[in-house]
């Protein structure tokens, strides 16, 4: 299929005789900045994520070296935010600017582009054996967008957020932290970022449902469909409604800010309670944006290399849509000390608690997947364990936290730090560095290096692992989050997770330098690198694909 | 290995476009700044919100352990390092702790224990050296109903305790004392209505830091653990039901008490109650547990313990009266911070008069933590 498919799609350009080249690509700047070409749109959204991904990092850096003493020794240092300055509420807002900036990078301008924008651009198409997104000039604006919001992100920390630079109100922006409580164009920016960003998203989503629905080969039915492309699909249905909200919230945030409304002061007649369900009937489904299509490149992974067809295709696959469903009405156990209603209360108790059912399913199918399997441990697989067992690990502490009595103690302590860590940085992080691995040949035509792979994964087990994993510890005694200074008795576990973030900073930088070493002289790939395990379309296609791909359609039998 | 940590984080810090702004006020105090803490460091613009205490206590000395000042144990009622819950001493904290340490915790670390030796048993049997040639099952639906079924019969058997959790944290018994709590950037202020007694808490500062001002004492380990200490304790007796009134006037606040198993946002504009009946008396301590701005991390919250004996002592030495005594000083509440501040906590000290514990107290127990707008 793969030669049918080379030969054909060419005959087409030849015919415009401006271009000779095999793949008729244009120019450096065209291609790169113009660009309608789903796999360069999905280049660019990696290389983002990447950069994103190392700001975000360096400034969880910057929060784990503060911490691992008692007592400020970081902030009061120049600093790239708000250097130089000798005042204390300066240096304990800046914390609170670190904060908020390492959330919304990693959120919305890492884990988001890298999945979505990145593999889900890059491999929806080849997977359901499209020749490109439905609506490639849209794809170019998602893309675009993202880069003045990313700027505005971080050029509000140029300008007064009220204390000092920078935004300092938590990535949740709560009223009235973020109206009155934080003069200044800071916050202003973050919302401006917030939307440019946002809509950036409904856009891919809208590109994606319309992609997914009518343009899968022939043959290729939905109950068809790899689980990767099943879960991009439930994930953007997510993004197209639960963004809008969001929207609407840092809108009237804005015009609290600015115009005189009062949606969310008391005194105007507003409630600062309401804020919070708007942003988290977003912000909830949210946490599945970030981890579904994490779900649905676990399950290519695990099939790849256990060389097994996935384990109840159909319960994977609904349970993801089960997850999307669901996550849309459990927003409110974020907060369960706001003083709500025992009923509701219990309602969102129980809520919660049901979710665990669809992704048991998931986490079991996976297994049942492995089991029977002839599995090989290369380095996507090796991700991919790891993170069956991380997201386990975080998934039964998200459980403790779904009880609305027992949330009572652990509600914005470093628990739930522990908790969505566990599942966002070990979860949607391994997923990422699963996919880049597992990919990286078909992506770049050339084989990474095994041995460094390996030595990532290891390294940046332990190291996250020791990150996360005492913060259980700080949580249960009572640490609270979001503080830049703690009392000695919390000194002990907080400098063993400053040490994991050093071991985890070291595999990282094995991970770019196997990733330049790789991009350079890396070992050619073969169309199909994994053997008979993978048997989706991208590994039909020559590493890397040809720039247009299926100009002939496959049939799916 | 650290270096390598340090350097690739600066490395890539570098890369923010805020790395390359000074703001040009700035580098003369840069190299001043860089010892901490720098005595040369200018007193922090937000302490002009901070009132500079006129402290009761220089006027009157402390004597450690005297009612409000009780001497902390450590390890009880303030964190220690543990890797678990602290201590318990409420009713509904030592049934949620049961409920997490002796069902929630081992139900975790069963689940993630199979999950494990699955996954090590899938990983060694059926590696590719011991297993060629990979089945192709990918169905059986028997074992798909069970691994359905079984996550909510144990979701079931957490939810049952849990929701009785719940009912008994908002059916309390009528209260026995009212305490307002309000929170401030950055520091409590707390009321008890029916007493007369009105006071603000701020955390006290080292000895060494140089934002504490000359006026405000520091703190020594009589006071508690650094950070978590403050200038004027809560008093509540010990045994009692104790109805807090938790609101804020700035920004979001939470009250927060890890060891009595309570923590309350406390919302501008709102009332939302929650409740204690602490049965040890001592000295606990928590923090501010909603982010709420530059000093979010320095507004602890410290409550001490007393006998009923004490704690009268307590309320006299707070200017305030007992219920059925003459008010003592009935200037006093009007003229703190507090209650000027706030007509409502005015309105709501009238109460105190009447002889009994006020009725008000007494009949609110099944309006448990329903939000009203305060005005």
């Amino acid at each position: 299929m793969s030669t049918t498919a080379d030969s054909l799609h060419l005959q087409p350009h030849e015919a415009h005789g401006a271009h000779h080249e095999a793949d008729h690509k244009p120019g450096f700047f065209v291609r790169w900045f113009m660009s309608t070409n789903h796999k360069d749109i999905g280049t660019l959204y990696l290389i983002f994520a990447i950069l994103a991904g190392t700001i975000g990092g360096a400034i969880s850096g910057i929060m784990r070296w503060e911490l691992m003493e008692p007592g400020i020794q970081v902030l009061n240092h120049a600093w790239p935010i708000g250097s130089g300055t000798a005042n204390f509420d300066e240096w304990t807002h800046h914390w609170n600017v670190l904060i908020s900036a390492h959330a919304l990078i990693m959120i919305f301008f890492t884990i988001m582009p890298a999945m979505m924008g990145g593999f889900g651009n890059w491999f929806v198409p080849l997977m359901i054996g499209a020749p490109d997104m439905a609506f490639p000039r849209m794809n170019n604006i998602s893309f675009w967008l993202l880069v003045p919001s990313f700027l505005l992100l971080l050029g509000s920390t140029l300008v007064s957020g009220g204390t000092g630079l920078g935004a300092g109100t938590g990535w949740t922006l709560y009223a009235p932290l973020s109206t009155s409580g934080s003069a200044g164009p800071a916050v202003d920016m973050v919302i401006f970022s917030m939307h440019l960003a946002g809509a950036s998203s409904i856009l891919g989503a809208i590109n994606f449902i319309t992609t997914i629905f009518n343009m899968r080969a022939p043959g290729m039915t939905l109950h068809k469909m790899p689980l990767f492309v099943w879960s991009v699909l439930v994930t953007a249905f997510l993004l197209l409604l639960a963004l809008p909200v969001l929207a609407g919230a840092i809108t009237m945030l804005l015009t609290d800010r600015n115009f005189g409304t009062a949606f969310f002061d008391a005194s105007g007649g507003g409630n600062v309670v309401l804020y919070q369900h708007l942003f988290w009937f977003f912000g909830h489904p949210e946490v599945y944006i970030m981890v579904l299509p994490g779900f649905g490149m676990i399950s290519q992974i695990v099939a790849t290399f256990s060389r097994k067809p996935v384990f109840g295709y159909l319960g994977m696959a609904y349970a993801m849509v089960a997850i999307g469903v669901i996550g849309f009405v459990v927003w409110a156990h974020h907060m369960f000390t706001t003083g709500m209603s025992v009923d509701e209360k219990m309602y969102f108790t129980a809520a919660t608690m049901i979710i665990a059912v669809p992704t048991g399913v998931k986490i079991f199918s996976w297994i049942a997947t492995m089991w029977g399997g002839s599995i090989t441990f290369e380095t996507p697989m090796l991700f991919a364990i790891g993170f069956i067992f991380l997201f386990t690990v975080g998934g039964v502490t998200g459980v403790v936290l779904a009880n609305g009595g027992v949330d009572t103690y652990m509600q914005d302590t470093y628990y739930v730090v522990a908790h969505f860590h566990y599942v966002l940085s070990l979860g949607a992080i391994f997923s990422i560095f699963a996919g880049f691995y597992y990919w990286f040949p078909k992506m770049s035509g050339r084989m990474y290096n095994e041995l460094l792979g390996k030595l990532h994964f290891f390294i940046m087990f332990i190291g996250v692992n020791m990150v996360f994993f005492p913060m259980h510890f700080l949580g249960l005694d009572g640490m609270p989050r979001r503080i830049p200074d703690y009392t000695p008795a919390f000194a002990y576990w907080n400098k063993i997770s400053s040490i994991g973030y050093m071991i985890t900073a070291v595999g990282v930088a094995i991970f770019f330098v196997n990733l330049f070493w790789s991009l350079a002289a890396g070992r050619k790939a073969p169309n199909n690198p994994w053997g008979e395990g993978a048997t989706t379309l991208e590994w039909t296609l020559s590493s890397p694909p040809p720039f247009h791909q299926f100009s002939t359609l496959p049939v799916i039998d | 290995m650290r270096l390598i940590g340090w350097a690739i984080a600066l490395a890539a810090a570098g890369l923010t476009p805020a790395a390359a702004q000074t703001p040009a006020s700035a580098p003369s105090q840069t190299s001043s700044a860089a010892s901490t803490p720098s005595v040369n460091a200018t007193p922090p613009a937000g302490t002009a919100q901070n009132p500079g205490q006129p402290d009761v206590a220089q006027s009157i000395a402390i004597v450690p352990g005297s009612v409000g000042h009780a001497l902390p144990t450590p390890g009880i009622g303030q964190p220690d390092g543990r890797k678990g819950l602290q201590d318990q001493f409420t009713p509904i904290g030592r049934e949620a702790a049961n409920f997490h340490d002796y069902w929630l915790l081992p139900l975790c670390a069963i689940i993630s224990a199979i999950v494990l030796i699955l996954m090590v048993v899938a990983i060694v049997r059926f590696r590719r050296g011991a297993n060629p040639v990979p089945s192709r099952n990918s169905h059986n639906t028997t074992i798909e109903v069970i691994w359905t079924l079984v996550p909510v019969l144990i979701l079931v058997a957490i939810a049952i305790p849990s929701i009785r959790l719940l009912r008994h944290t908002y059916t309390p018994p009528p209260a026995d004392l009212t305490v307002k709590v309000t929170g401030h950037q950055w520091y409590w202020s707390y009321e008890l209505p029916d007493y007369g007694v009105s006071f603000d808490s701020y955390m006290l500062k080292e000895a060494n830091d140089p934002t504490r001002q000359a006026n405000q004492r520091a703190r020594t380990d009589a006071d508690g653990p650094p950070l978590l200490a403050v200038d004027n304790r809560l008093v509540i007796p010990a045994g009692k039901v104790v109805k807090f009134i938790v609101t804020a006037d700035d920004v979001i606040h939470s009250f927060a008490m890890p060891s009595f198993w309570i923590k309350q946002d406390a919302n501008p504009g709102q009332l939302h109650e929650t409740w204690a009946k602490v049965d040890r008396q001592g000295v606990y301590f928590g923090q501010c547990s909603e982010l709420c701005g530059a000093r979010h991390g320095f507004m602890p919250i410290s409550i001490e313990v007393t006998s009923p004996a004490q704690f009268a002592q307590w309320v006299a030495s707070k200017g305030g009266h007992m219920p059925g005594a003459a008010p003592a000083a009935p200037d006093s509440t009007a003229a703190s911070p507090v209650s000027t501040a706030s007509p409502a906590a005015a309105a709501a000290a009238v109460p105190a008069a009447a002889p009994s514990p006020s009725p008000a107290t007494a009949t609110n127990t099944n309006v448990a933590n329903r939000a009203t707008q305060a005005q």
